[in-house]
């Protein structure tokens, strides 16, 4: 087994023996830390389908969880907390604008594209800001978690928790069968050569607009998630510095590389954690840490464990 | 709207766009002439402001604090340069946006553990304070004036050496092909050098000039990059000419859009809807703009050459 699938084994384990392990050592503190990871994570592999497999390096991505936590919480405060009619609304809602502001952000490519897609990230930061039924700026908080098809599932931390873990394995084996079918493959070499996928006869726009969708779907999806973790959502989960993070994670947990956004995700978040308790200004060490990473490692973090399972 | 109060917000939104032009004009020629994405370019704004706070405190005197700011922001500049952002000229614009962004991080954090977390403010200098009469009935701040005059002259300043000097030849070419002005046999490192430390200085001077307006505050220059970075997209990446057009654009636009907008839409729906949408719209107008002009024109206003 290669380095990379190995630790996700173990990291999966570790994921599913959280609830469990949280009743010796750091409670409800631990459990809520890791299913903030595990969001991130769901957003983060969705992202990494768009650069690490298409090249569209998306500086917007944030939005698309803005909207999945927005949809919700506007939901459950109308009277409308069913995972029955708030999923095919976020899908809907998600699928729509990805569709729209995709299509326009690919008729740029390179530098202007990441332009472009931050300047939409921007138009729904500020959508969020000006919602004053529903918190303006400060944000809307939400008094009921959202009712999992009238399971109940959602009322205790661990329903939740385990319901985000199996999104993420599930997120998890859909992209990798995404990514390995010839859709995923035509996606890679239009990356590398675009003229020569089109005279191919593959209509390169429509295959990205598709990658496209689908990972604005995935980021709402990881959205709502958020929303009924956090019991809250505000503007700021939108903002173009949420979008930077998820950037952060997908490359230094390694681009296109298998499980290479979850390990990032998780690092960071962890890392973030711990520093933050060693030191009030953790950001002085993590900030360097962060440019000493980009500037000495190759790959990111699957990107060491693949070199690993290789000798 | 009254024509006078019509007046100040065209002023606001020039004086504005001056002080985008002065940030975006080093950050087009970093992006143009060596293909980096330096995000890091909005906190050597918000230490530009920060730095003649210092000077002034020590100097009590306002005109050197500037001068000090722009020297200490210049080396500041040269700095990062040499130490960090030259090992990253060939790689990934990724990798660039990434050690940047760590940059930021670490940057706003140092300035909160220097000076606190509360913004500090600093009065206009005695003979900037004071209010100018520009027309019959029509009062404006003699330093937002200043600022002006400030913007304007160095954008002439600017032009002049870019269009004017051998090294404004070295910079156009390195512009539109930075690779053969090398095999032409020009030092492109030193190129590089003086135009980073340049751009940084600009940047700063920014910084300082709005000191004395916004006050001084950790992040202050995060969404200025952001708004930035609009004004470089819109008007072309490399171009000093269509930094400085979209610079004044934007500025107009966002400045005019937060005033008007929201009496606009009173015109045609009820008014607590407006003034709801008013304020997000206004907020929007410069992301639409520059949406809009990508679509018609996906290389900006003045491209220099085609996107890399």
């Amino acid at each position: 087994m290669r380095g990379a699938n190995l630790a996700a084994l173990v990291i999966f384990v570790l994921l599913a023996a959280t609830p469990w392990l949280a009743e010796f050592w750091g409670g409800s503190y631990l459990t809520s830390l890791v299913m903030k990871a595990m969001i991130l994570g769901i957003a983060a592999l969705s992202l990494d389908l768009l650069i690490g497999h298409a090249g569209m390096v998306s500086f917007g991505h944030a939005a698309f969880v803005g909207i999945g936590a927005y949809t919700t919480g506007i939901m459950i405060t109308e009277g409308a907390p069913n995972l029955a009619h708030i999923l095919p609304m976020t899908i809907a809602i998600a699928a729509a604008f990805a569709l729209i502001t995709g299509a326009i952000s690919l008729r740029t490519s390179g530098v202007y594209f990441i332009m472009i897609t931050l300047a939409f990230g921007q138009m729904v930061f500020f959508t969020m800001s000006s919602l004053s039924d529903y918190g303006g700026d400060d944000g809307l908080t939400l008094w009921e978690r959202a009712d999992a098809f009238g399971t109940g599932l959602f009322d205790s931390d661990t329903g939740l928790f385990y319901t985000i873990l199996a999104t993420l394995i599930t997120v998890t084996l859909l992209l990798r069968r995404l990514i390995g079918s010839r859709f995923g493959r035509v996606l890679r070499a239009a990356k590398q050569n675009p003229t020569r996928v089109e005279s191919m006869g593959y209509s390169v726009f429509a295959y990205r607009l598709t990658a496209y969708v689908i990972a604005g779907i995935i980021a709402a999806l990881a959205g709502v998630l958020f929303a009924n973790q956090a019991e809250f959502v505000s503007p700021a989960t939108a903002a173009w510095q949420r979008s930077g993070d998820l950037i952060i994670m997908v490359v230094l947990g390694g681009m296109g590389l298998r499980h290479g956004a979850l390990f990032g995700a998780l690092a960071i978040v962890l890392l973030e954690e711990g520093l933050s308790t060693l030191t009030h200004d953790w950001r002085l060490i993590f900030g360097p840490m962060l440019v000493l990473m980009v500037l000495y490692t190759k790959g990111g973090i699957a990107g060491l464990l693949e070199k690993r399972g290789e000798t | 709207m009254s024509t006078t109060l019509f007046l100040i917000q065209l002023l606001n939104g020039v004086q504005l766009g001056l002080l985008l032009f002065l940030i975006s004009a080093g950050l087009t020629l970093v992006f143009g002439v060596m293909g980096f994405i330096n995000l890091a370019h909005g906190v050597q704004y918000m230490i530009g402001a920060y730095l003649l706070v210092a000077f002034y405190s020590v100097t009590g005197h306002f005109m050197a604090a500037m001068l000090l700011a722009m020297l200490a922001a210049l080396v500041i500049g040269l700095l990062l340069e040499t130490f960090i952002f030259r090992h990253l000229y060939d790689r990934d614009h990724l990798d660039q946006v990434l050690v940047t962004f760590g940059i930021i991080i670490f940057l706003n954090q140092l300035v909160k553990v220097i000076w606190g977390a509360t913004p500090l403010t600093l009065d206009p200098p005695e003979f900037l304070s004071g209010s100018f009469q520009l027309v019959e009935g029509l009062m404006y701040p003699t330093y937002r004036v200043a600022i002006i005059i400030a913007g304007l002259a160095i954008a002439l300043l600017l032009w002049l050496l870019v269009t004017r000097t051998k090294l404004g030849m070295l910079v156009r070419a390195g512009s539109t092909n930075a690779e053969m002005v090398s095999a032409l046999g020009v030092n492109i490192h030193r190129l590089f050098m003086i135009v980073f430390g340049f751009g940084a200085m600009l940047a700063g001077f920014a910084g300082a000039l709005a000191a004395p307006i916004f006050s001084a505050e950790p992040g202050m220059g995060d969404d200025l990059l952001i708004v930035a970075f609009v004004v470089i997209i819109i008007g072309g990446i490399g171009s000093i000419r269509g930094a400085f057009i979209a610079a004044i654009l934007v500025g107009l636009v966002d400045t005019l859009g937060r005033s008007m907008v929201t009496d606009i839409l009173k015109l045609f729906m009820d008014a607590s809807a407006a003034n709801q949408i008013g304020p997000a719209l206004a907020s929007m107008a410069i992301y639409v703009l520059m949406a809009a002009v990508l679509f018609f024109k996906p290389t900006g206003l003045f491209p220099v050459r085609a996107a890399r």
